[in-house]
């Protein structure tokens, strides 16, 4: 296939016709939602069914859709077809009343994988050319997500996986990777590994970088492709929408398309869960619209951004959303792990020999994200020697681990010394600059 | 048997000052002091004269814990110290942290940590050493 020619023809779909299919779409998935045990019950509650949407705009007599509701639901409360046509999950790093469950049909792996390959194909992926997936494999949905659309336009792809650098920039050039899927700060990271190993990552043949799993700023993402000598593309996703593919930017780098004809799209003020003006920032709410085995009706993802107003020059008609700004919720990404300060408080409250007032630091060592969890120890606890506090020390960043994926640094404080606060209290102390 | 402060510490500026700040104005004697530290994190272990009111002082401001420990009396001279652990090793009792200074021109103080201090006690009296008791660690005895 040429440059410049699209991998779906629906990426320029008028948006008279778009909104005809979104609002088909939008009826067969309230149809099939109401499949599931918990979208059935309420659903029927309420008395809303498919016939309720006449226009889209109607879509708001429903009700939203919370991450505590899949947590209730855990494991096959929203799944709305029969057990046996699972063909996959997907989980969250969090333990038992932490954890969510996705779950796939065939199709829905199917239709999730020609998204991640549109979304490669606008970044100039091409049949032939070897792409090298740096990401965590297994429930995370970074690894299957990119890798499955990767095949799927028939690219050669590399299931590398995370970690071991000198491997990976040995397979660049043995393999003649084009485009890379990495983790942002390790991208930062590479670049010293690229030195000592005497490589100059200009000579390699390699085209475009796709920065999943963790947010970084523009700053950040000038000095990778000035370091790399590549472009580097921002992906959406989340994995209770499958994961990675929900928005993607095209080679304009200004804002990313949100596939319209997959996922049906709202911007809310948080707090009154009205639609926020155009080009206002808000709460990103999404519906599915194609997805079988758990469609969701109004999620709200959390993230806040925007609307890029004007008409992009690539000429594809999907609205475009500007970088995720924050949100609404205390969720922190963290060497590209989402992290609740609750898991982290449940952990603390297993452990008798730490209070229960804690603050969570994140800040950059080097490019790598650094984790501290700092928490004081009771008086009780203490027995008068370092090993015992280094073994204490030890065993709670195990537990922590165990709990979130990521083992933090932990810090013992003397008792009363982390502030107390009023009212709603401030956990987590984000210091990563970029 | 004497009985050690160990306080649980903050490996940062000022720390130690609030410490020896609140002993100050107890009036209390360090009469040794010891800070182990790991990275941000440490324990200052003393010897004072006066435990109880130093415990009491400290309890205040911070995490504190009577440590119970050996203070063997020792003259200062070459192999001295070999003396104590060849009565200690041969009895199987393992150190577990130890420390020392002196207090006169020919005697030293060795503090010792042992899982079992009374029966540490036991062996090195019968095998004629002299004791420190924490009650008594009166500076004017200059021992």
């Amino acid at each position: 296939m040429a440059s410049g020619e699209l991998y779906d023809p629906k990426e320029k779909i008028g948006r008279a016709e778009l909104a005809e299919l979104q609002l088909e779409r939008l009826r067969w998935t309230v149809a099939q939602a109401a499949q599931s045990p918990f979208y059935g019950k309420r659903l029927e509650e309420l008395g809303l069914g498919p016939d309720a949407i006449q226009t889209r705009e109607d879509l708001r007599r429903f009700p939203l859709t919370e991450k505590q509701h899949l947590r209730d639901s855990y494991p096959y409360g929203l799944l709305a077809v029969p057990k046996d046509r699972v063909v996959r999950l997907h989980h969250s790093s969090g333990t038992t009343g932490m954890a969510i469950a996705v779950l796939h049909t065939s199709g829905d792996v199917e239709r999730w994988a020609d998204l991640v390959a549109r979304c490669l194909h606008m970044a100039g992926l091409r049949t032939g050319d070897v792409f090298q997936n740096m990401m965590s494999y297994g429930l995370f949905t970074g690894g299957l997500g990119l890798h499955y659309g990767a095949e799927k336009l028939g690219a050669f792809v590399i299931p590398i996986g995370a970690g071991n650098s000198r491997r990976q920039i040995e397979f660049m050039r043995i393999f003649g990777t084009a485009a890379i899927h990495i983790i942002p700060s390790y991208a930062m990271a590479l670049l010293g590994t690229f030195e000592e190993m005497g490589v100059d990552p200009r000579a390699l043949p390699l085209r475009f970088a796709v920065g999943g799993a963790e947010p970084y700023s523009e700053g950040m993402r000038a000095r990778l492709q000035e370091g790399w000598d590549i472009s580097f593309y921002n992906c959406y996703g989340l994995s209770e929408m499958c994961g990675p593919g929900v928005a993607f930017e095209c080679p304009e780098q200004q804002g990313l398309h949100v596939w319209e004809d997959a996922y049906f799209a709202e911007l809310l003020d948080p707090e009154t869960g009205e639609p926020v003006a155009d080009g206002e920032t808000g709460e990103l709410v999404l519906t599915s619209l194609t997805r079988e085995a758990m469609p969701l009706i109004r999620y709200r993802t959390r993230d806040v951004t925007s609307f890029v107003t004007d008409a992009c020059p690539c000429g594809r008609t999907h609205r475009r959303l500007s970088r995720i700004q924050g949100r609404t919720d205390d969720m922190f990404i963290v060497k590209g792990v989402n992290v609740f300060p609750l898991q982290i408080e449940r952990v603390l409250m297993s452990m008798p020999q730490v209070g229960t007032n804690y603050l969570i630091v994140i800040d950059r060592h080097g490019y790598a994200d650094r984790l501290t969890v700092r928490v004081e120890l009771t008086a009780e606890a203490f027995l008068g020697d370092l090993e015992q506090l280094q073994s204490l020390r030890e065993s709670i960043a195990d537990a922590l681990r165990r709990e979130i994926l990521v083992r933090p640094r932990v810090e013992l404080v003397e008792p009363g010394t982390i502030p107390r606060q009023e009212g709603k209290a401030v956990r987590v102390m984000d210091e990563r600059k970029d | 048997m004497i009985e050690q402060l160990a306080i649980f510490s903050e490996n940062k500026p000022g720390r130690l000052e609030r410490i020896t700040g609140a002993l100050a104005e107890a009036s209390v004697n360090i009469r040794a002091m010891h800070v182990a530290s790991l990275g941000d994190m440490g324990v200052v272990k003393m010897v004072v004269d006066r435990p109880e009111q130093a415990y009491e002082a400290l309890a205040g401001h911070g995490t504190v814990r009577k440590v119970p420990a050996l203070g063997v009396r020792v003259p200062d001279r070459p192999g001295a110290l070999h003396e104590v652990t060849v009565v200690l090793s041969r009895a199987g009792v393992n150190i577990e942290n130890a420390s020392g200074f002196p207090i006169s021109d020919r005697e030293a103080v060795l503090i010792l940590e042992v899982a079992d201090v009374p029966a540490a006690e036991r062996l090195l009296r019968e095998a004629g050493f002299r004791m420190v008791d924490a009650a008594v660690f009166p500076v004017s005895q200059g021992f």
